[in-house]
């Protein structure tokens, strides 16, 4: 049997159902882009009266901040739709059923999106409306950015599940936190040439810093620096392949110690 | 001519660290006959289905569903069996006819709608299809997921715990439909039960397990007989406490 769009489909639609089903699932997907724009929004608000930084060109911190949002909730919305698995003890129906795990990966790719699309949609009309969020200035930079920060996402949310698959609810928390550490190191809200010499190189083996260097020069300069989306997109390539090697190992290493059978903690 | 075994174990051997939890089993399960695996906690039941299923990798040996190697090529076959167990449940939030649409498009079930609206009279559901699946009770979920179980009309059919959280008279309605499936469809059906007159009831042959292998392999008339007792329970107990043995 190949590849099964039936099946992707039956996975989306069982995950809308769920979402259909549960206001404050819905609500939740909202509720903290929106939080995170308003008082990052405010504050850029505020400072741009007091400092002509280019912190702030072109609404550079919002545009910053939905960004990373975009790479923050792109791995959330992938690893949370596999927790939902997890929680309702449904793994193994799935596990069972004649659904490969290739397509349960694209069945978590296209959540990913779609939760993207409830909580980010929202907060970019307001980040428009109320903070000098461009995004006509960012133009088609905007939706190669997008791409490239939902592909990352999904790389990290690739081991995130191969991780609870293996070592089971123990490993959930890494499902919430893990993107943090790239928060620091791929430049959200500042340059690359901010960090210190030895921490240049680990920056530039993350996909979302040149990703947040470009977006910083399309605001600043009005380029779409090439280099940046190419350095980006060849990293991406590497990330996912590396994360679908990992989930694939992981999955064995679970058949292997028989944690299938028990996904709970 | 024997027609060739819908499940077929040979040597079997599962390692978790230094604990062998199942050791060298070996055995093949006809079409159309019902097996019950039965053992202690510990015995390798569990194990033992997990790597029929496939989701468990064995140390050593071979097992195949349907002439299928499960270790390599389980999605070949996937679409063929089912199972059925109180440890997994269904997507609570979700309704019995949502769960029901789902699991058929993952199982690729033609003229889902009318399979549901059969399943669902043949099995008492018609009234809770649009009930969310959290809020039945233990015996109504055990219902639905026997219909998921026999939602693509399986060949193979993992069973366990059949009838748990179900009152005498459910158990037995629900015995009643699984035999009659397994003769109109020819259906290989293995199980995992600890309720003995489920198993007699049931099963042509019964499996002992203890402490990873097997102990004793007979019919249910077979082994209370073999063992001078009076009841398939005094046989369990008698292998699972290491009492006695056979007496022939």
């Amino acid at each position: 049997m190949s590849f099964s769009l039936r099946r992707v489909g039956a996975l989306c639609l069982r995950y809308l159902y769920l979402l259909a089903s549960s206001w404050p699932r819905l609500l939740e997907l909202v509720y903290w882009p929106v939080l995170n724009l308003l008082t990052w929004g405010f504050l850029q608000t505020y400072a741009m009266g007091a400092t002509n930084s280019t912190l702030f060109v072109g609404g550079a911190l919002v545009s910053g901040l939905l960004l990373w949002e975009v790479l923050f909730r792109g791995q959330i919305g992938f690893s949370v739709s596999f927790l939902e698995e997890v929680w309702s003890r449904n793994l193994g129906n799935l596990l069972m059923s004649p659904l490969r795990p290739v397509e349960f990966v694209a069945a978590l790719m296209a959540m990913s999106l779609a939760r993207l699309a409830v909580g980010m949609i929202p907060a970019t009309i307001l980040a428009i409306a109320f903070f000098g969020f461009d995004l006509a200035r960012l133009g088609i930079g905007f939706a190669a950015f997008f791409a490239l920060l939902v592909v990352t996402g999904w790389a990290v949310g690739l081991v995130v599940c191969g991780l609870i698959l293996r070592h089971g609810l123990g490993a959930e928390s890494l499902a919430w936190t893990i993107m943090f550490v790239f928060w620091p190191l791929c430049c959200v809200y500042y340059p690359l040439s901010v960090l210190p010499a030895w921490m240049k190189p680990i920056a530039l083996a993350l996909p979302p810093t040149h990703v947040f260097e470009g977006m910083r020069a399309v605001l600043s300069e009005g380029v779409l620096r090439l280099d940046h989306l190419a350095a980006a997109a060849a990293l991406n390539v590497l990330w996912i392949v590396a994360a679908a090697f990992a989930f694939a190992a992981l999955l064995d290493k679970a058949r292997e110690a028989g944690s299938l059978l028990s996904s709970g903690e | 001519m024997t027609p060739p075994a819908a499940i077929a174990v040979k040597d079997l051997v599962k390692d978790y660290g230094p604990v062998r939890a199942v050791d060298g089993l070996s055995f093949a399960v006809a079409p159309g006959s019902t097996t019950a695996l039965l053992g202690g906690n510990g015995a390798g039941k569990s194990t033992t289905i997990g790597m029929i299923m496939g989701l468990v990798l064995p140390t050593a040996g071979t097992v195949t569903v349907l002439g299928t190697d499960m270790v390599r090529r389980r999605h070949d076959v996937l679409h063929r069996m089912n199972f059925e167990s109180p440890y997994v449940d269904m997507p609570h939030r979700l309704t019995v006819r949502q769960n029901l649409k789902v699991f058929g498009m993952l199982y690729g079930v033609e003229d889902l709608a009318g399979r549901i609206a059969t399943l669902a009279a043949d099995l008492d559901l018609s009234a809770l299809l649009d009930r969310p699946s959290g809020k039945l009770s233990a015996g109504q979920k055990t219902r639905v997921a026997l219909a998921k179980a026999l939602l693509n009309e399986p060949e193979v059919m993992l069973l366990d715990e059949p009838t748990a959280s179900l009152d005498p008279d459910t158990a037995d309605w629900i015995r009643g439909h699984l035999e009659r499936y397994r003769d109109r469809r020819g259906a290989a059906i293995l199980l995992a039960s600890h309720n003995m007159g489920e198993v007699e009831r049931l099963c042509d042959r019964v499996i002992m397990l203890k402490q990873g292998r097997i102990e004793d392999d007979a019919p249910p008339a077979e082994l209370v007989r073999r063992y001078g007792r009076s009841s398939l329970e005094e046989v369990f107990l008698d292998v699972a406490r290491g009492r006695r043995e056979a007496v022939s």
